[in-house]
Parts: structure tokens; C-alpha cells; sequence
């Protein structure tokens, strides 16, 4: 409980001096304030594919952590072999949810900002080109589970395809855009004379928002669990 | 795990061989990648083949007519196993790297074959230019490559589920469309008449676009098979 009424606070507090504090790019102005929410929800978008990925791998392997106490002090066990249980499934999934709407999220607001400061919401930057890709890739992965019948089945796949489409992710983020000349000299985010000025107070507000809105993520992907839980469980009275 | 490679190959090739004599039978995965290819190859020198394209548009229609004939036919080699239901006696005579390599032998003979049909035409019908050949082989080698080491491990997830002609092109496209992507400014500069080093970097890119696919399909191909 307690760290929800923080994170209200201290989100309150992020956001207010996102504001109030000079604008993070002196030629872009007053727009390049999205940078303190557009860069964390593209950053969760990501982690929460990275997370979608690794349940997608304990599903399949059957590798399992869990964390012990030997007189007061934790520490980390891996089995091996585990049978496969839905759970991580349903984690995979949760995951894939949330980094989804953030994508969405970090889409549109990328979008606002290019037609602030580049006049158009689209031109296939390639920043853009693999976010979208990131987009479809999710949307291919829930297309793929709606096609799939049985529950034990539609994991597998979708687990497969999870960690497939992960590994083009680095040919999407890494490699292409050193290949594909950027369509707009003012690319601020890639040219390095219109960097981001992350420095004193701004740099402060900036890695707190990127703290924030990764407990919110975790918060929110608690709050996925414990209802998929609640699923589960009355499935099962159904069943009975 | 313990056979030797040697033992891997001829199973692979069983595997390739038993799905090259079906084809053959029935001819259905070829007639409909042919005839798609040719299909839409027909609707875009109808509409635009006389007005004289653009070396970018050029190589944009031509990957469009190959990812499109791709995706009709190359998840055909699975659907059939599942159809005639077929998959489990397979999976008790092979074991799946076998019969991964085999299938992606297989959907690399059926898009070549294609490749080599609709190739000519793509150039007879659009008027593009022939001086720079063979480069333009190398790039079109190395794109079946990409696209058959993408699809494979795709059409054997996309045969177990319910809506699969759809669901395949949906579910491959994000897979593939960075390699699209690569390829069509590859051939663009093809196209244009420069020479092979001004594509340097693509070409290392698609290698290691299939290499990388390749070895992570045959990983993962055991969990879809065992399904």
C-alpha cells in the first residue's frame, strides 16, 4: 500500500517540475518537455517486451527461480525441469498488455512531437519505422493468441513467436538506423549537436520519471497478476 | 542428440525429398505461389508498367509481388501435415531439427522456382534495367534466404492455429519487415546502376539477418513440432 501513496506523491512532484522547470532543449522550446514522459514510456515499452520474453522463455524451459532464506538472508535457487505451468503464460501476456499501450502511448506522443517539430506526425524516421514495428509485433502477437484454442497450446506458440519476433529487435533499434539515413537533419534525438541538454535539475526530473513510470508499470503488472489469479480461480469453481 | 551430422543431413533430406514428391503429386503450394506471383505481378505492370518507374519504385513493386507470393504459399509444407494429419507420425519417424531442415529446404525450393518464373517477367513487363545482373542475383539470393529462414518457424506456429491463410502474412510481417526493408534499398541501388560495394552493407546485413534467423528458428522449432 504504503508505496502507491509514494509514487502518488512523488509523480505529482515529477510532473510538476516537468513543467515548471526550463524547457529540456533550448531550440526545440517548450514541445521538447514530452521528453520526460515519451522517452520513459518507450523505455517501459521495451522492458515490458524484454519481460514478455523472458516468462515466454521460463514457460517453455521450465526454469524456475525462487528465492529462499537461509537464517534471515535471501538468496536465489534455479530449478531446472520444472513441469510447464500457465502462470508465466499468463505473466507473458500481462507483459505484452502493458508494453502494448505504453507503445501506443510512446507512439503518439513521438507523433506530437515530430509534427511540432518536424510539421508532419509521420515521415519514417527510423526511430518511427521501429517503433511501429515494435506496434505490429504485438499486435501480431495478440492476433496470434486469439487464433489458438487451447490454453496450453496458444502459450507455447505465442511463447515461440515471443521470442522470435525478440530477436529482431536489435536488427530494428541497432542496426537499421545506422543503415537508413535519417529523413530529418533536426533529428533531435539521433544528431549530436541537438542533444538533449540532461544535466542539474533536468536530469533529475528526467531519471525520476524514468524511475516512476517503471513502479507504475510494476504496479500496474501486479495488479494484471493478481487479476488473472482471480480468473483462474473462478474458472476452476466453474469447472467444479 | 548424439547422431552424427552427417546422419542429420540424409533425414533432413528424407524429410525434403517425401515433401518435394507430394508437390509434385498435387502441385497446389506451387500453383498458388506462381499464380499469385503472377497475379499481382499482371495488376502492377497493367497500372504503372508503361510509365517508366523509378529505379525506388522498381525495387519497392518487385518486393511487394515476392513477399506476397511469400506469404500464399510457404505455410502450404505444415498445413498439410495438420490437414491430412499427417504431423504425428512424422514427429514419431524424425526428430524436429530434421525435419525443420528438410521443411526449410523444401519452402526454399518452392521460392526459387517461383523467383526464377517471375523474375524474368518482373523485368520484361517493367522495363527495368538488366546491365547490373548480377548483383542483382546476389540480392535476390540472399532475400529468398531471409524470407524462407523468417517464415519457416511462422508457418509451422501459424498450421496449429484456426484462421491460418490470414493469420501467416499478419504474424510474419513484423518478422520480415526490416529485411523488406533492407532489401528494397538494396535493389533500389541496383536498380540505379551502382555496383555491388555501394550495397556492402546490406549484404552484410542480410547474412547476418539469416544467419541469426536460421539458428534461432532451430532452437525454437522443437517446441512448435512437440505441440
Amino acid at each position: 500500500m504504503w508505496y502507491k501513496l509514494v509514487l502518488f506523491v512523488l509523480m505529482s512532484i515529477m510532473i510538476y517540475f516537468s513543467f515548471e522547470l526550463p524547457a529540456p532543449q533550448q531550440q526545440i522550446g517548450e514541445s521538447s518537455r514530452i521528453f520526460y514522459y515519451h522517452i520513459p514510456q518507450a523505455w517501459i515499452c521495451v522492458i515490458a517486451f524484454a519481460m514478455s520474453m523472458f516468462y515466454a522463455i521460463q514457460y517453455l524451459s521450465g526454469i524456475c527461480f525462487k528465492v529462499k532464506w537461509f537464517m534471515n538472508i535471501p538468496y536465489l535457487t534455479i530449478s531446472k525441469g520444472e513441469p510447464r505451468q500457465l502462470k508465466y503464460d499468463d505473466k507473458a501476456m500481462i507483459a505484452a498488455k502493458l508494453g502494448f499501450i505504453f507503445c501506443v502511448l510512446a507512439t503518439v506522443t513521438g507523433a506530437m512531437f515530430a509534427k511540432v517539430t518536424w510539421g508532419m506526425y509521420w515521415n519514417w524516421d527510423p526511430r518511427q519505422t521501429s517503433i511501429f514495428i515494435l506496434l505490429l509485433i504485438y499486435g501480431a502477437y495478440f492476433a496470434l493468441r486469439g487464433a489458438i484454442e487451447i490454453e496450453e497450446k496458444r502459450a507455447a506458440l505465442s511463447a515461440v513467436y515471443s521470442i522470435f519476433a525478440f530477436v529482431t529487435v536489435p536488427f530494428l533499434i541497432f542496426i537499421v538506423p545506422r543503415m537508413v539515413p535519417t529523413l530529418h537533419p533536426n533529428d533531435s534525438i539521433i544528431s549530436e549537436d541537438l542533444k538533449f541538454n540532461v544535466e542539474g535539475a533536468i536530469s533529475l526530473v528526467f531519471f525520476s520519471s524514468l524511475a516512476l513510470f517503471t513502479v507504475l508499470y510494476i504496479w500496474l503488472f501486479n495488479i494484471g497478476v493478481r487479476v488473472q489469479l482471480l480468473v483462474r480461480k473462478k474458472l476452476e469453481q466453474e469447472d467444479l | 542428440m548424439q547422431k552424427t551430422s552427417s546422419g542429420l543431413l540424409s533425414r533432413s533430406l528424407a524429410v525434403y525429398f517425401k515433401d518435394l514428391r507430394l508437390e509434385l503429386r498435387t502441385k497446389n503450394a506451387l500453383n498458388a505461389i506462381l499464380m499469385f506471383g503472377v497475379t499481382t505481378l499482371t495488376v502492377v505492370s497493367f497500372s504503372l508498367g508503361q510509365s517508366g518507374l523509378s529505379p525506388k519504385l522498381m525495387s519497392a513493386l518487385f518486393w511487394i509481388i515476392m513477399f506476397f507470393s511469400a506469404m500464399s504459399g510457404l505455410a502450404q509444407t505444415f498445413i498439410r501435415e495438420e490437414e491430412t494429419g499427417t504431423s504425428l507420425i512424422l514427429n514419431l519417424t524424425a526428430e524436429p531439427n530434421s525435419i525443420y531442415i528438410g521443411k526449410l529446404l523444401f519452402n526454399l525450393t518452392l521460392l526459387i522456382t517461383m523467383t526464377s518464373i517471375i523474375t524474368p517477367m518482373f523485368f520484361i513487363f517493367t522495363d527495368a534495367p538488366t546491365g547490373n545482373i548480377l548483383p542483382f542475383i546476389v540480392i535476390l539470393v540472399l532475400g529468398i534466404l531471409g524470407l524462407v529462414s523468417a517464415t519457416t518457424l511462422v508457418a509451422a506456429i501459424i498450421s496449429k492455429a484456426s484462421v491460418k491463410g490470414a493469420l501467416f502474412a499478419v504474424v510474419s510481417f513484423p518478422i520480415l519487415m526490416v529485411l523488406l526493408m533492407v532489401l528494397v534499398g538494396a535493389t533500389e541501388k541496383i536498380f540505379d546502376n551502382q555496383n555491388l560495394a555501394a550495397a556492402s552493407s546490406d549484404i552484410q546485413f542480410l547474412i547476418a539477418y539469416v544467419v541469426v534467423m536460421t539458428t534461432i528458428s532451430l532452437l525454437l522449432f522443437k517446441f512448435v513440432w512437440r505441440e
